[in-house]
């Protein structure tokens, strides 16, 4: 399918939600998607990096708090309209992905990880220290009641979380079937042998963590306008860092159906659970279904689809070709 | 602000005596990141979970928290080994490791941290033990008990691993087992037994580094994941698996850590180990004392 057919298609899904969603008649149907919206936006983002390139990267909530503190700063400086804070936001994120990438991906990829973890503590400690952007008291973003022909804000909020994500998605898409996406998988499977091809590994890798980066930053951005009162521990919180991981690996990494069916699963499950249950349990069952997926279903709920299909196929004539599979030999991981 | 000396070395012998606390904290990572290749980074998780054992005996019995988890390492070391087990069978077996084990080990992380939040709350905990509250004087320098007494059995416990790493068969086959686990296997040693005892060693340095970080400050669910950034600085620092290494490193750290928190506020504490940590891998990924 070609790539404006595809958007054309998920702009008019999107609008067949949005509209769904107005139908309903109830502003809290669009503060829940928004969330779930967010994590399509973040969950994909993720997967450039972690699914395509095999990078994972822990500092997903600092990637989007740098979004939303963007935001915050420019409230106070000149207030421009969310869409300009979105591409700001997106901007400083993806510089901040490219610098911690020069640094740390000519090296192993467990060092990327380790320094995307401290990341998020360090640029907690520098926003808590910052006055200008409210410091650890937070900062207040008083939301309009109203914008022009949507009626109430969120819907506008809404409005524009929809569109980032038929973007995200058309990208990650578009990423995957070009040489940039070919490029990536090489690194994902051999990086050694990539390299000894003559793939600009470093190259590819820092396009990835800058588009990834920039994406969890533009995901941000709108945020504050959203939860109105906007502090370090909220927008820092685990919880973005772990449903940006948990997503794509439940959802399944290699493709960019995986995100999207993770996010709108668990994103949707956890909206359930925190008005039923309590967002702590809620955030445990993230948690144990991450693990339990990765041990058991190593390429998540596509996976299990695709290997669902094709043992009805192979009942017409290919079961050989996974029992034949070579067994891996112990410790011989690249 | 006015410079004072006294200030500036009180704040390097408490940067010290928490650096060899650090050492502790960091010698569980050295083992299971430095030496095996695992990228344990629920390894303050497990710390965080020593300090509430630690916490509910000492409540309860009202025992010394250095002794329970002396006690209780038997118990770590057999979750530990268990760990590993489930690591090796669903991940380095299948060539997953780099991915999905990293996956794995967040989710645990998480999930010890979730529970711990559920069962006792946010609230900060402590303990109490005689040697917390006094202080030794010496002229201008002060020294908490609270610090010293960690930090010496810090040391210890480093010294221990150090003699069961170099002069022991299994710390041997240990070594041997970072650099060829083929060569090894050869020798008629099971590569992956002698990980899976390695990988217990290490989580059961994580309940005495749980006992001394609940002695040393008031602890709560969350504060594992300050040590995240910490520990690692530290490992690759001090060049990932030495020992020895580790303990110049930590205190490398503890000293300017001391140093930014006395002369610009403790907010600021937290980059110190980041900055070094980036520092490293930009100029020297080796390490201090890499092999």
């Amino acid at each position: 399918m070609r790539t404006d057919l595809f958007f054309l298609i998920c702009l008019v899904v999107g609008g067949a939600v949005f509209a769904a969603a107005i139908a309903l008649g109830n502003d809290y149907y669009f503060f829940a998607g928004y969330v779930v919206l967010q994590y399509v936006v973040l969950s994909t983002a993720w997967n450039i990096l972690g699914g395509y390139c095999g990078y994972v990267n822990f500092g997903s909530a600092a990637f989007f708090a740098l979004g939303a503190y963007s935001t915050v700063a420019m409230h106070k400086l000149a207030p421009v309209p969310i869409p300009v804070l979105v591409v700001i936001g997106g901007l400083v994120s993806g510089v901040v992905g490219f610098g911690m990438g020069y640094l740390t991906l000519r090296l192993r990829g467990a060092f990327f990880a380790i320094a995307t973890l401290a990341l998020a503590v360090v640029l907690q400690t520098l926003i808590v220290n910052w006055d200008f952007v409210g410091g650890s008291r937070g900062a207040y973003i008083v939301r309009p009641e109203a914008i022009a022909p949507f009626g109430s804000y969120i819907k506008y909020l809404f409005l524009i979380m929809m569109l980032l994500a038929v973007g995200a998605i058309t990208v990650a898409r578009l990423i995957e079937r070009s040489r940039l996406g070919y490029g990536f998988a090489t690194i994902r499977d051999d990086e050694l042998a990539a390299e000894a091809c003559g793939v600009p590994t470093l190259t590819l890798k820092l396009i990835a963590t800058t588009i990834s980066g920039g994406l969890m930053g533009m995901a941000g951005a709108p945020f504050p306008y959203y939860i109105g009162f906007l502090q370090p521990s909220s927008a820092f919180g685990l919880d973005y860092a772990v449903n940006s991981i948990a997503m794509p690996l439940i959802g399944g990494t290699t493709s960019w159906v995986g995100p999207l069916i993770g996010a709108i699963l668990l994103g949707s499950l956890q909206q359930i659970a925190t008005v039923t249950i309590s967002s702590a349990v809620n955030l445990l069952i993230v948690g144990f279904l991450l693990v339990g997926f990765v041990i058991v279903a190593p390429n998540g709920i596509v996976g299990l689809v695709d290997a669902y299909v094709r043992r009805r196929v192979g009942q017409v004539g290919r079961r050989h070709v996974k029992a034949d599979a070579p067994k891996p030999t112990p410790g011989h991981a690249p | 602000m006015i410079f004072s000396f006294d200030l500036l070395i009180n704040a390097i012998v408490s940067g010290i005596l928490i650096g060899a606390f650090y050492a502790a904290v960091t010698a569980g990572v050295s083992i299971s990141f430095g030496i095996l290749d695992i990228v344990n980074i629920a390894h303050p998780a497990f710390i965080i979970l020593g300090s509430y054992i630690a916490y509910i005996i000492n409540i309860t019995f009202g025992l010394d928290p250095i002794l329970t988890s002396i006690v209780v390492t038997p118990a770590f070391y057999a979750l530990g080994a268990g760990i590993y087990q489930i690591y090796y069978v669903s991940f380095e077996k299948r060539g997953q490791e780099s991915l999905r084990g990293l996956a794995f080990f967040f989710g645990l992380l998480f999930i010890t941290e979730v529970t711990l939040v559920l069962y006792f709350g946010v609230d900060y905990r402590y303990v109490e033990a005689p040697y917390i509250g006094p202080t030794l004087h010496f002229a201008f320098l002060d020294i908490p008990l609270r610090i010293l007494v960690p930090s010496l059995v810090s040391l210890l416990l480093i010294a221990v691993l150090q003699l069961l790493l170099t002069r022991t068969f299994v710390g041997r086959a240990i070594m041997a087992v970072a650099q060829d686990q083929y060569a090894l296997k050869l020798m008629a040693v099971d590569p992956i037994r002698i990980k899976r005892i390695a990988f217990g060693i290490s989580i059961a340095t994580a309940s005495l580094a749980g006992a001394f970080l609940i002695i040393i400050q008031p602890v709560e669910p969350s504060v594992g994941r300050e040590y995240i950034g910490r520990v690692f600085a530290i490992c690759v620092l001090g060049g990932m698996g030495s020992l020895p290494g580790t303990v110049i490193a930590a205190m490398l750290v503890g000293v300017v850590e001391s140093l930014t928190s006395t002369f610009y506020g403790p907010s600021w504490a937290p980059a110190v180990s980041f900055g070094f940590l980036l520092l490293t891998l930009a100029v020297r990924p080796a390490g201090l004392l890499g092999r």
